[in-house]
């Protein structure tokens, strides 16, 4: 079909320099980014002629935004099946389709496990989360828990949710929560949104109702400032709020505690990563005098030690 | 790759050779065995009517480590195919894997149902079976082929395919090398993109940092409004690719023999998974003949970018006795692929450092065409667009209407309302390129400030204009969409997997296709069947190829003549990309002529 007819003569003749060419391309690029089309012919300005959809002397016009014809809709839908088979095809059509673009994956991420050094009560916390799924919808667990060094456990709380893409950043979440420790163990239904806000900024925000009737509410953010590829600063705060008190876990109705986080990790791999860092714990209102009335410290400073690693 | 980790990489190997002695001995075809002297006929190439070609399990070694290699007669790079123009060929394909695979002709004009793809043009061929394609040869030029089953391709499944013209050769040489350019990873490739689904940019290890960039905290903060990284280039790269040059790692350093004073033919072909090359001979101009296997005016340049499944043959002529070194620089600069050219083996010349890593602009993010120092780059507040309120490339494209009032235009980097109906703006989506211009003439990503010639779409012109010169008579538009965190990678917003619409046809049609791309990463987008002519706009005609890049926030443009009945796919040809959902088949339709329904 495309038969060439082969000059050789054309080309035996010295090559044509490309220096005009290639001498103009820089200059134009420039030219077309500073102040795109603003001289020439109104009708056909240089960026639109550059592209073809027309010439300076409006010989050619661009040509319509238009459906197919009916002839194009003719015919059989698979071409193939009238050679192979629709037998043959089917299958095989089935799967090329679903191998573009469908694709389980899974991700666990231990984002914090860590030993905690403070003033007389050292300690040890973990918290991370593991899902499955597609690019839309993924099972979503998320765990943590902490305690004092040498003794039981003395929170853990593990999330089981679905997890449905929002938008291209976001995933509302929706489950259980289950609090394994403190005793008496609790029961929450959780809904959430989790993502990337603008800034950069990993957001997890989410409303618990528990068992028992009690709404609470967490919401963390995370920043990941890299100082090189490996070295990276991150600060994190978070906050938990109630709308009642909750006596079960000396928690008061309000604002009920923050903590803001800065930890300094060293990614040898993405996949592992030792940090170090300090966090800072305050109890606020209504739950920081409860605490002070049960003898303990509404605020807590400690030097954190730990790695980060995912599979 | 700097001194430090050719030196790294030299000892590894030479380690490994120590240990191991030479216990796994490397297999190379002929032409790209290093020494080579060129292609020559005396050389066992698969040649004639009948050519056997074996799809097996089989083992590859670079820098010092082997791995697991899907491998066509027990070569990497696969063996060369030569034919003639005006020949019929029968390829036997047995397949000893214990999956399916498939080989596609890529850049051939061949009978639908032997194009090769699996679920589209054919079945595809099962384990433990031959496959026989069988077609006529009309077409001349450097082409390649390749596996279109799962992601084959990048465990070694392709290989160079040259057909000679039926009559004169429009580009006389005295001595000719075939390059393949390929990327090698020792990670199974479904890890490569579970990695990808797992972390954005995962394999970037030249983010930017705040330590590193020259963009000032407001740039910096505009960017990350965006939840983009302007460091965004190339999703996989030199931290797990070794680059290749016909299957040899920079340390191996294949060499290609001339004698000075000669015309050496140099048949480049980019046959990676993902990378995109920026290739130079320091010391050579290089004088392109061929673009996607169809002659071109000759144009001498300094360096070009070839993207992925692009061929590019060019002429060189060493006139002194000394060695070049054939430089193939990843597009993101984290590696390179190197090769020697010289009159006898051993021979070395300088290796030039890599360069700087380039770092995109608001041209690559859809920003072309606006008034940058007045716009909010974040979409709070209506650009400073002045009277170019509607600019016909807007206007065109069906944005906006001119003459009447600038509407408020919020040139967000998502405006849904710049998207026309037909595209799903959702989870898939990221970005909405707001004023996307043509970029063909753009220098290439990262090459802009080159002091040196660099080769652009429009240096293309066609030695023998296009067959068809009907005007188009109506427009496609096709909207290159994605979501770089999550790694989901479409046309006008719909993964393959989701049901897009196919691209309907009818038969000798002539349409104009516009390739729109709202990311911020290059997509060398390639058509199966046919060739198209890239409307560059330029006096000296329109160069007809099977594979355009379209630029970052860019738009390309080519008129299709679509001659061939059948179902085509038309895809990205970064394999991940296509993998990820970047594919869609066009349809032309009637498969006979006179066919009524």
């Amino acid at each position: 079909m495309r038969k060439f007819i082969l000059l050789s003569a054309l080309f035996a003749s010295a090559p044509v320099s490309a220096q005009q060419a290639m001498t103009d391309s820089s200059p134009h690029a420039d030219h077309a980014m500073s102040m795109p089309m603003t001289e020439g012919d109104a009708q056909c300005p240089p960026e639109h002629a550059a592209m073809g959809h027309c010439t300076p002397q409006a010989e050619a016009v661009t040509p319509p935004h238009a459906g197919p014809s009916a002839a194009a809709l003719s015919g059989p839908e698979y071409a193939a099946d009238a050679v192979w088979g629709a037998g043959a095809m089917e299958p095989a059509r089935r799967s090329v389709y679903a191998e573009h673009g469908f694709m389980n994956t899974g991700k666990i991420l231990i984002d914090r496990l860590e030993y905690a050094a403070q003033k007389g009560r050292d300690g040890y916390s973990w918290e991370g989360d593991a899902w499955y799924g597609g690019d839309y919808n993924r099972l979503w667990t998320k765990f943590r828990g902490e305690g004092a060094a040498g003794k039981a456990i003395e929170s853990a709380e593990v999330q089981a949710l679905w997890s449905r893409a929002l938008d291209p950043w976001f995933n509302i979440q929706a489950g259980v929560r289950y609090d394994i420790r403190p005793k008496p163990d609790r029961a929450h239904l959780a809904v959430g949104i989790e993502g990337l806000a603008p800034y950069l900024f990993d957001v997890n925000a989410a409303l618990f109702l528990s068992d028992r009737g009690d709404l609470t509410a967490r919401v963390e953010a995370e920043y990941d400032q890299r100082i090189t590829n490996r070295l990276i600063l991150q600060p994190s705060v978070e906050v938990n709020l109630a709308a009642q008190d909750v006596r079960s876990v000396d928690v008061g109705a309000g604002l009920s505690s923050v903590e803001a986080g800065l930890r300094l990790r060293y990614e040898f791999v993405p996949e592992f990563a030792p940090y170090f860092g300090f966090e800072y714990e305050g109890l606020v209102g209504r739950t920081a005098r409860l605490a002070r009335a049960g003898g303990e410290d509404a605020n807590r400073a400690k030097f954190v030690i730990g790695i980060r690693t995912w599979f | 790759m700097n001194d430090t980790t050719l030196g790294r990489r030299s000892l590894l190997r030479a380690g490994a050779l120590g240990l191991a002695g030479l216990g796994f001995d490397m297999k190379f075809p002929a032409w790209a065995t290093t020494g080579s002297a060129g292609l020559r006929a005396d050389m066992p190439t698969l040649a004639g009517e009948d050519i056997r070609l074996r799809v097996a399990h089989d083992r590859f070694s670079v820098g010092g480590r082997t791995g697991h290699a899907i491998t066509i007669n027990g070569v990497l790079p696969a063996p060369l195919i030569r034919l003639r123009e005006g020949q019929t060929v029968r390829l036997h394909v047995e397949n000893t894997l214990d999956e399916d695979t498939s080989i596609h002709w890529h850049g051939l004009i061949v009978p639908f149902q032997m194009d090769g793809v699996p679920g589209i043009s054919f079945p595809g061929i099962r384990p433990g079976t031959t496959f026989t394609y069988e077609f006529p040869i009309r077409q001349s030029g450097t082409y390649w082929y390749h596996s279109h089953s799962g992601l084959q391709e990048q465990v070694g499944h392709y290989g160079p395919l040259v057909i000679d013209p039926a009559g004169a050769e429009p580009a006389a040489y005295d001595r000719e090398h075939v390059i393949v350019l390929s990327d090698w990873t020792f990670l199974h490739p479904h890890q490569v993109i579970t990695k990808l689904k797992q972390k954005d940019a995962y394999f970037n290890r030249q983010k930017q940092t705040a330590t590193t960039g020259e963009m000032s905290v407001a740039e910096r903060i505009s960017w990350s409004k965006m939840r983009m990284d302007p460091a965004d280039i190339s999703d996989v790269n030199g931290s797990t690719y070794s680059f290749l040059i016909n299957g040899h790692g920079p340390n191996e350093n294949w060499t290609g023999l001339f004698r000075p004073g000669e015309r050496v033919r140099l048949r480049f072909i980019n046959a990676s998974a993902m990378t995109i090359f920026n290739v130079r001979i320091p010391g050579l101009p290089m004088t392109v003949v061929l673009a996607d296997g169809q002659p071109v005016r000759p144009v001498e340049t300094d360096e070009f970018q070839i993207s992925v499944a692009e061929t590019y043959d060019v002429i060189v002529e060493p006139t002194s006795d000394q060695a070049y070194s054939l430089i193939a620089e990843a597009i993101d600069r984290s590696g390179m692929g190197r090769a020697t050219l010289a009159p006898r083996v051993g021979m070395t010349a300088a290796i030039p450092p890599l360069r700087k890593r380039p770092t995109l602009s608001m041209r690559d993010m859809g920003m072309g065409g606006m008034d940058m120092s007045g716009m909010d780059m974040g979409g709070t507040g209506a650009p400073a667009m002045g009277g170019a309120a509607c600019p016909p490339e807007h206007a065109a494209m069906g944005h906006c209407k001119p003459g009447q009032p600038a509407a408020p235009m919020h040139h967000g980097m998502r405006e849904k309302s710049l998207m026309p109906p037909t595209v799903k703006v959702g989870v898939g989506v990221d970005m909405v390129s707001a004023m996307p211009v043509d970029r063909t003439g753009d220098r290439p990503l990262g090459l802009e400030k080159e002091p040196h010639r660099v080769l652009t779409y429009h240096d293309l012109a066609p030695l023998v204009p296009f067959h068809d010169k009907r005007p188009p008579t109506r427009t496609i538009d096709i909207h290159l969409t994605g979501n770089m965190g999550r790694f989901m990678w479409s046309f006008d917003g719909r993964k393959m997997n989701e049901g897009a619409e196919p691209i309907r046809l009818e038969r000798d049609e002539r349409v104009r296709v516009n390739l729109i791309n709202d990311t911020m990463m290059n997509h060398p987008i390639h058509i199966h069947g046919h060739f198209f002519e890239l409307v560059t706009g330029q006096d000296h005609g329109h160069p007809i190829k099977h594979t355009v890049n379209v630029m970052p926030g860019g738009i390309a443009s080519f008129d299709l003549t679509a001659d061939a009945p059948g179902d085509w796919p038309l895809h990205c040809h970064l394999l991940y990309h296509m993998h990820a959902g970047m594919m869609n088949v066009v349809k032309v339709r009637p498969m006979d002529d006179g066919e009524a329904a």
